[in-house]
């Protein structure tokens, strides 16, 4: 007998009682399928922390200044200005694996334009900034160096103060923009960056050069940086070097002996990323396991009903034998039906799963995630399942004795 | 394999005249042993039998006699304790089972009591059964099943399912699946078990002309009247065969006309009486031919 004649024989015994076929196979459909929806969602999940970190910045160090002790209290890190505007430009010619260096020093203030006034975080920063944390200016031109040399009254807008400030679309460039007073024109619009993975809107922000921020919102210590310093490490795979490279300049820069504490701290997003990112993994792992074990279930469900059906044909078992089946021939009818079960189930769980996937992708907002080898995984392994639970069911009726079957009652 | 110039055909061993045809069939000493928990059953206590080709055989007993068993060895379902089997002169005992199944589709065909059909399955594809166990292309499948049920008499039926068939059709759709591989010997168990007097005629006169277009039959009964149709009935008594007779078989044909004219006759005189009961309904009675 060959593999056509036998796929044929197993459709028309499958399709005899299609009900029951159906419901035998619901069970590998709805394995399949979650199986598929579960490892979307946490493809989906992986993509969207990969997404924060992108617009947090890529590769981005944050160094931050140590901490006071007064009376015995411990303020938090950059409660005392321990960094150097010379130790900032030291990480930026000194350390091969930065590619990028600029301060953080940040305020929030009131923005007044003539008829309108909105409450932001003001920054003073370099042109690095943008490039760390990868955000382009849409209208308008970037601070040039002699604006940051010479302490320039300007100001570039995040897209959510332009709304507050002018209304939606607006094009402010050239206008003037009072902060704590003192009047600034604005140079550009930053382009739309987003919410951040808490919520934090990132475009509710106005930046000015470092100097004017120095001279013009906060006053401090000419020598010292009152903020922090992003740094941008030369590649994704650089993060930790850099991290320790710079750990080692800025003690040196410090004079810290051997053995005393750093007066600096160095966070680095990039391992943060990257746990997070185990995260989600083991999340996905997690959900797919759990939708496996039903796909096993599926499986127990077809042994059931192949086990049923063997009993329920035992005659017709005896009669094939009679005229001829031999045992194989018998064997892979059954495996066969088994492993029909399984593959329609398959099959149609892919379909299931993609649609489950699409929806939550919309409702999420996720792009769709459904890779083809989960696809192949997912049909394959019902297949398996198919043949796995199917073979023992196979081989007990490929071993009836053809006599005591043709007298089953 | 069996020394083809020194036969092993046991010519004395015979208890009737020694057939001048080939033997198709051929067993010697055959054993059977069950077991039954702690108690051993001999079914057949040493059979030796050889049957000719174009025999139409009839092997009768009461239930217990081992004429079950026989046919089941003689078919090739089961195997002997002890003894040798020749069928069509190829050495049965030792063969794998795959063999064994190779032997049923091409030179043996079955047929049972309970017709044993698929349900549910086309009369065409019951019949095409044997031929999917074989090379035998798709085409030819068809072809050949089909031949095999207009030599039957269900040329009309082709696409009829078993449940919408008569006992006596059901019966002659497994006939047609026991030709359907052009087998040499046709194995009938009690084929009439399950049928009225009428159409076991009908099923025995069918043997009979696959018997005279030269295939070799064996048929268990426990009727005398339907191993009256056979050329050599067989009696099997505690797994020993009894006695073993040839005589001019019973013609099937004219037994049949008999049988009909008699049910008509029966019919008619039933019409009768039941007009004269109830005249009132005479009009629309019709003789009817009680199957």
């Amino acid at each position: 007998m060959n593999a056509l004649q036998t796929t044929r024989v197993a459709a028309r015994a499958l399709t005899r009682n299609k009900m029951r076929s159906f419901l035998t196979t619901l069970g590998i459909i709805i394995g399949v399928a979650a199986v598929i929806a579960m490892v979307a969602i946490g493809e989906g999940a992986k993509v969207q922390v990969e997404q924060q970190f992108a617009s947090m910045g890529s590769n981005l160090l944050i160094i931050m200044s140590g901490t006071t002790t007064s009376g015995g209290a411990h303020g938090g890190f950059g409660s005392m200005p321990t960094l150097t505007w010379d130790d900032l430009k030291s990480i930026q010619s000194d350390v091969p694996s930065v590619r990028y260096a600029a301060p953080q020093l940040r305020s929030s203030a009131q923005l007044i334009t003539d008829e309108q006034n909105w409450s932001t975080s003001v920054t003073g920063t370099t042109p690095d900034f943008f490039q760390i944390r990868n955000w382009p200016v849409a209208k308008g031109s970037m601070f040039t160096s002699s604006d940051l040399e010479g302490g320039t009254k300007v100001v570039l807008l995040g897209d959510t103060v332009v709304e507050k400030l002018y209304g939606p679309g607006y094009d402010p460039v050239g206008q003037l923009v009072r902060i704590r007073n003192v009047p600034f024109q604005v140079m550009g619009v930053l382009a739309k960056k987003g919410q951040s993975a808490n919520g934090q809107d990132y475009d509710d922000a106005a930046f000015i050069p470092a100097t004017t921020f120095q001279t013009k919102i906060q006053g401090g210590l000419q020598k010292f940086i009152p903020g922090a310093i992003l740094v941008g490490a030369a590649a994704a795979d650089a993060t930790t070097r850099a991290q320790s490279q710079i750990s080692g300049l800025l003690r040196e820069r410090h004079h810290l002996q051997r053995g005393t504490d750093d007066d600096f701290s160095i966070r680095n997003l990039a391992e943060l990323a990257n746990a997070q990112q185990e995260g989600t993994k083991t999340l996905t792992t997690l959900l797919a396991s759990i939708a496996a074990v039903s796909l096993l279930v599926g499986g127990i469900g077809i042994m059931n009903i192949m086990l049923v059906s063997v009993t329920e044909r035992t005659r017709e078992i005896g009669v094939r034998m009679a005229v001829g089946a031999r045992r194989r021939d018998i064997l892979a009818q059954f495996l066969t039906e088994a492993l029909a079960l399984s593959l329609a189930g398959g099959i149609i769980g892919v379909v299931l799963g993609v649609l489950l996937a699409e929806q939550l992708a919309s409702r999420f907002q996720w792009p769709l995630l459904v890779r083809p080898e989960v696809i192949f995984i997912s049909v394959g392994f019902s297949a398996l399942v198919g043949i796995g639970f199917g073979l023992y069911p196979a081989r007990k009726a490929s071993r009836l004795d053809p006599i005591d079957a043709l007298r089953f009652e | 394999m069996p020394n083809r110039s020194s036969s092993p055909v046991p010519t004395t061993v015979s208890t009737t005249a020694p057939s001048t045809a080939p033997a198709m069939v051929l067993i010697q000493d055959v054993t059977k042993v069950y077991k039954m928990g702690d108690v051993e059953v001999h079914a057949l206590r040493g059979v030796t039998l050889s049957i000719g080709a174009g025999e139409f055989v009839a092997v009768m007993g009461s239930s217990g006699s081992g004429k079950s068993t026989l046919m089941n060895v003689l078919g090739c379902l089961d195997k002997p304790t002890s003894g040798a089997y020749w069928l069509d002169s190829h050495e049965i005992s030792g063969l794998s089972s795959d063999q064994l199944a190779r032997i049923r589709n091409r030179t043996l065909g079955f047929v049972f009591q309970s017709f044993n059909l698929l349900s549910r399955t086309s009369a065409l594809e019951n019949v095409e059964l044997p031929l999917i166990y074989t090379d035998v292309s798709t085409a030819d499948r068809g072809r050949r099943a089909e031949a095999a049920l207009q030599r039957v008499g269900l040329g009309d039926r082709l696409h009829h399912h078993p449940n919408q068939m008569s006992g006596g059709q059901q019966q002659r759709v497994a006939i047609a699946r026991a030709l359907v591989s052009e087998p040499k010997v046709i194995l009938a168990d009690e084929p009439t078990g399950n049928l009225d007097s009428v159409t076991s005629i009908e099923v025995m006169a069918l043997l009979q002309a696959l018997w005279r277009s030269g295939i070799t039959i064996i048929l268990v009964t426990h009727e005398p009247d339907v191993a009256a149709f056979a050329s050599r009935v067989i009696m099997m008594k505690d797994g020993r065969v009894r006695s073993d007779q040839r005589h001019e078989p019973l013609r099937a044909d004219d037994a049949l006309k008999e049988a009909k004219a008699d049910a008509k006759a029966e019919a008619q005189a039933d019409a009768e009486a039941h007009a004269k009961a109830h005249p009132e309904a005479h009009a629309d009675a019709k003789p009817e031919v009680t199957p």
